[in-house]
């Protein structure tokens, strides 16, 4: 156990630094500079607000500046743009927001999706295996800037119930948990179900029927720790994505949080908020990924 | 279970179906709610350049003088007594009106005027719309580190109340130029405080640290969620500030802006879009405003490339472009171009620029492109932002229909467009151009061949001289008559060929007053007022 630990973490260090090293060259091959505005800077100041950033020294002698503040330092640098913002003020601001979003999301998705995907399968070919199916598939198929602003346009203003956007209180949180947690459903219910029937017809499972074990306890028992194992390696970068933010879901209801940040950053052209915020994603998904596999030895005894 | 659901859906109904709006709400309390599109880039009204910024700056600051609630050309007092212009108006003497504070409550005096100003023009600082000052005799040399004596650049000292502002040449229209961010007074004290005079991101302008002179304060930030301003009771006039506060909303979806408006969270959206404009001239025709705006869209030739450097093939595509159309279907509440710069007072731009599909056909033969036949295919570049896709779309099927042109449409993500547009990589570009002032030259000084916005390839050394004229003319009449050659110049070559000059379409909540059409659309907070209305949207 402690030995797959190991190697894991190892290997997630690993990842992340090639991730930083790809993302700070990558960033700068893209068209334009942070400066690019619409209203051109002029020449003369242009100067000086790159060597005010460090954007005028040589790639490489920024990439060692970049990497010394930010190993030795825990520095990921300021806010090119934005006078005297940190890229840790963003990102500090932004994540407890996603956060609470995220893990409301994915409430809502585990408590939909999985028993959706169990049912259908215990009920394989019945009308509630349709039903959840063609749920599942709605779930996928429609994006969630068609489902946002139709709940937020049913929710907000024809009910008058809630928000139409915002971030002020707690019911606000529940148009956007719903809209960003029903496509992680919709999968749930699809692969917990995929899962499902493979346990359900296996030799044990039979065995354990033949012996006058009662329905729902083969289920409880016996089948649902192996039918989940596809759900689980799915929940774990599934819930880093969902954390982490959305662009979509943001700016349609209104959050402050930190998806958002990842579109306007690359349209900016903000480096050092870039290559922050993937490293920091990056992180959330090396550990969620390590959180799934601790979670799957668990489930299985084969990975032991 | 279903049972449960329904009671959780009905309480939570009942509970905000009784509630009032947030609207209702912030009226009772006179606090403005205002959409305000994304986060400022700075509070330091020295170093930012956006709109949304000024939109936030003109409540937290005051310069010498202010907006007016109406008049788009008048220029009332602000911190100045009095403002006085000699016979040739190229000196002009303020007078600070006496017992000024700062919102810390610190003395504001004429020597954070002289600090402010040295501190914009200081090169480290690189404030990127610096130039807005080089109006000043020497400002220019000072900003590119030609000198760094600052007593070499027109601005004096009087004593602690007044000062003079020594200008390159005539600015009749000065008033006007020092309504613009860039002129406001930052606190000498609190800048020192926290670094030097060129130090670029200096704590001073961090919400919890910042001091201003306006009619408000900062009260609370919370980054892509809100700024809160309340009332300055250091301000001079604070006695005759209606409102409470203002709450300034960056909603950067315009879509979602307009939803939060109908469900009664703001009092002024930032924009609306034509689908908005639409379904709220059915809705809801008293809460939706179309007024005129200081800018124009246009579309930029390179003048550089095969076959745009010909004059006539540009001639040709601009007058087979149908702008009462475009106005009609792509724009709502844009009024068609007829010159570059919109009318602005009494500066009316000669009327060159039409719809004339026979003509602009017998230009492209003379061009040696008879029925667009042998024109090579040219790309017209755009970012996919707002209207600009369909606006392509339907110029590019009137080039085809009135000359047989065929243009490719491309589209390039915000940034990269502007690096293409800057660096003339382009053969058609989209753009367009907000003014600053209200003077024809905020318009007309950017084609100028060494102007950083120019982008066309065209250079007019005609067109340089008639600007550099316009700055030696004291009477306005006159100068207007200069400028409007120098627009003739630039119309006859037709680098760029205007489309539509601006409308602004926003949604405003019939509790507000004193929000009056303005063509910057720079309204001064202090004579708005939040009236409670009778029925509710």
């Amino acid at each position: 156990m402690l030995k797959l630990f190991s190697s894991r973490f190892l290997q997630g260090l690993l990842t992340l630094f090639v991730l930083v090293t790809l993302t700070f060259f990558l960033v700068r091959l893209m068209p334009g500079s942070p400066y690019t505005a619409e209203k051109a800077v002029p020449e003369h100041i242009l100067k000086e607000l790159k060597a005010s950033s460090g954007l005028d020294q040589p790639s490489l002698v920024q990439y060692g500046l970049y990497l010394r503040n930010l190993v030795f330092r825990g520095d990921m640098g300021p806010l090119i743009k934005k006078d005297g913002v940190s890229v840790y003020e963003v990102i500090s601001d932004s994540f407890p927001v996603s956060l609470v979003l995220g893990l409301a999301s994915m409430g809502i998705a585990l408590m939909i999706g999985i028993p959706a995907g169990v049912i259908a399968a215990v009920k394989k070919n019945s009308p509630a295996d349709f039903a959840s199916l063609a749920f599942a598939m709605i779930g996928i198929c429609l994006p969630s800037f068609v489902i946002g602003p139709l709940l937020a346009v049913g929710a907000g203003l024809h009910l008058h119930s809630l928000n139409v956007a915002g971030w002020s209180s707690p019911t606000d949180w529940i148009l956007p948990a719903i809209t960003l947690g029903l496509p992680t459903a919709a999968y749930l219910a699809r692969l917990s179900r995929g899962g499902m029937l493979d346990v359900l017809s296996q030799d044990y499972i039979r065995t354990a029927r033949a012996k006058g074990v009662p329905g729902r306890k083969i289920i409880t028992r016996h089948a649902l720790k192996g039918g989940l194992i596809p759900a689980v390696a799915f929940i774990g970068p599934a819930f880093a994505a969902m954390i982490s933010g959305s662009f979509v879901i943001e700016t349609i209801f209104q959050i402050p949080g930190m998806g958002q940040h990842f579109v306007n950053a690359a349209t900016d052209r903000e480096f050092f908020l870039i290559q922050g915020l993937v490293l920091f994603y990056g992180f959330l998904i090396v550990a969620a990924n390590l959180m799934a596999d601790l979670a799957l030895v668990a489930l299985n005894p084969r990975l032991r | 279970m279903f049972r449960l659901i329904t009671i959780a859906a009905a309480s939570l109904c009942l509970l905000s179906c009784q509630k009032e709006t947030q609207v209702e709400k912030a009226t009772r309390e006179g606090i403005l709610l205002l959409g305000n599109s994304a986060d400022p880039k700075s509070f330091d009204p020295q170093v930012v350049s956006g709109v949304l910024e000024s939109n936030i700056n003109r409540a937290l600051f005051e310069g010498v003088v202010q907006f007016h609630q109406k008049e788009d050309l008048a220029a009332p007092m602000g911190v100045a007594l009095e403002l006085t212009p000699d016979e040739t108006a190229a000196v002009w003497t303020v007078k600070l009106k006496p017992g000024l504070k700062w919102s810390d409550g610190h003395p504001l005096t004429a020597e954070d005027f002289a600090f402010t100003y040295e501190r914009i023009l200081t090169p480290e600082l690189a404030a990127s719309y610096a130039g807005m000052l080089y109006f000043l005799e020497g400002a220019e040399a000072f900003n590119m580190g030609e000198t760094t004596d600052f007593s070499t650049v027109g601005f004096e000292l009087i004593d602690s109340l007044n000062f003079r502002f020594n200008l390159r040449g005539p600015t009749p229209f000065f008033p006007e130029l020092l309504k613009h961010f860039t002129w406001y007074p930052v606190p000498k004290h609190k800048v020192l405080e926290y670094g030097t005079i060129g130090m670029r991101g200096n704590a001073w302008s961090k919400p919890e640290n910042l001091v201003s002179n306006g009619p408000f304060r900062i009260k609370s930030f919370r980054r892509s969620d809100h700024i809160e301003v309340e009332r300055n009771p250091h301000y001079w006039d604070a006695a005759n500030v209606s409102l409470n506060g203002i709450r300034f909303l960056p909603i950067s979806n315009i879509f979602t802006e307009a939803r939060m408006f109908r469900d009664g969270q703001l009092h002024i959206t930032s924009g609306a879009a034509p689908e908005v404009v639409d379904l709220m001239e059915r809705e809801n025709p008293a809460v939706l405003r179309q007024e005129p705006y200081l800018g124009v869209q246009l579309y930029r030739f390179n003048t550089t490339r095969e076959p745009f450097d010909d004059e006539r093939v540009r001639h040709a595509l601009s007058m087979a472009i149908d702008r009462e159309a475009l106005c009609k279907s792509v724009f709502r509440g844009y009024t068609e171009a007829y010159g570059m710069t919109p009318p602005i007072g009494k500066y009316d731009p000669p009327h060159e620029v039409s719809f004339n599909p026979e003509a602009a056909r017998k230009l492209m033969e003379e061009a040696g492109y008879p029925g667009g036949k042998g024109f090579p295919r040219k790309k017209l570049l755009i970012a996919s932002r707002e209207t600009a896709s369909t606006l392509a779309t339907a110029v590019q099927a009137m080039w085809r229909e009135h000359l047989g042109v065929e243009v490719e449409i491309e589209n390039r993500e915000w940034t990269a467009y502007l690096e293409a547009t800057r660096a003339l990589e382009f053969d058609i570009v989209a753009g367009g151009w907000i003014g600053d002032y209200t003077d024809p030259l905020t318009f007309l000084e950017m084609w100028t061949p060494t102007s950083s916005y120019n982008n066309t390839g065209w250079e007019s050394q005609a067109y340089a001289d008639k600007i550099e004229e316009s700055f030696k003319i004291t009477d306005p009449a006159e100068r207007f008559e200069v400028l409007r050659d120098a627009e003739k110049i630039f119309l006859d070559a037709m680098p760029a060929t205007p489309l539509a000059w601006v409308g602004k379409n926003y949604l405003i909540d019939p509790a507000v007053k004193g929000w009056d059409p303005l063509i910057l659309d720079n309204h001064p907070y202090t004579k708005v007022e939040l009236i409670p209305q009778e029925t509710s949207r």
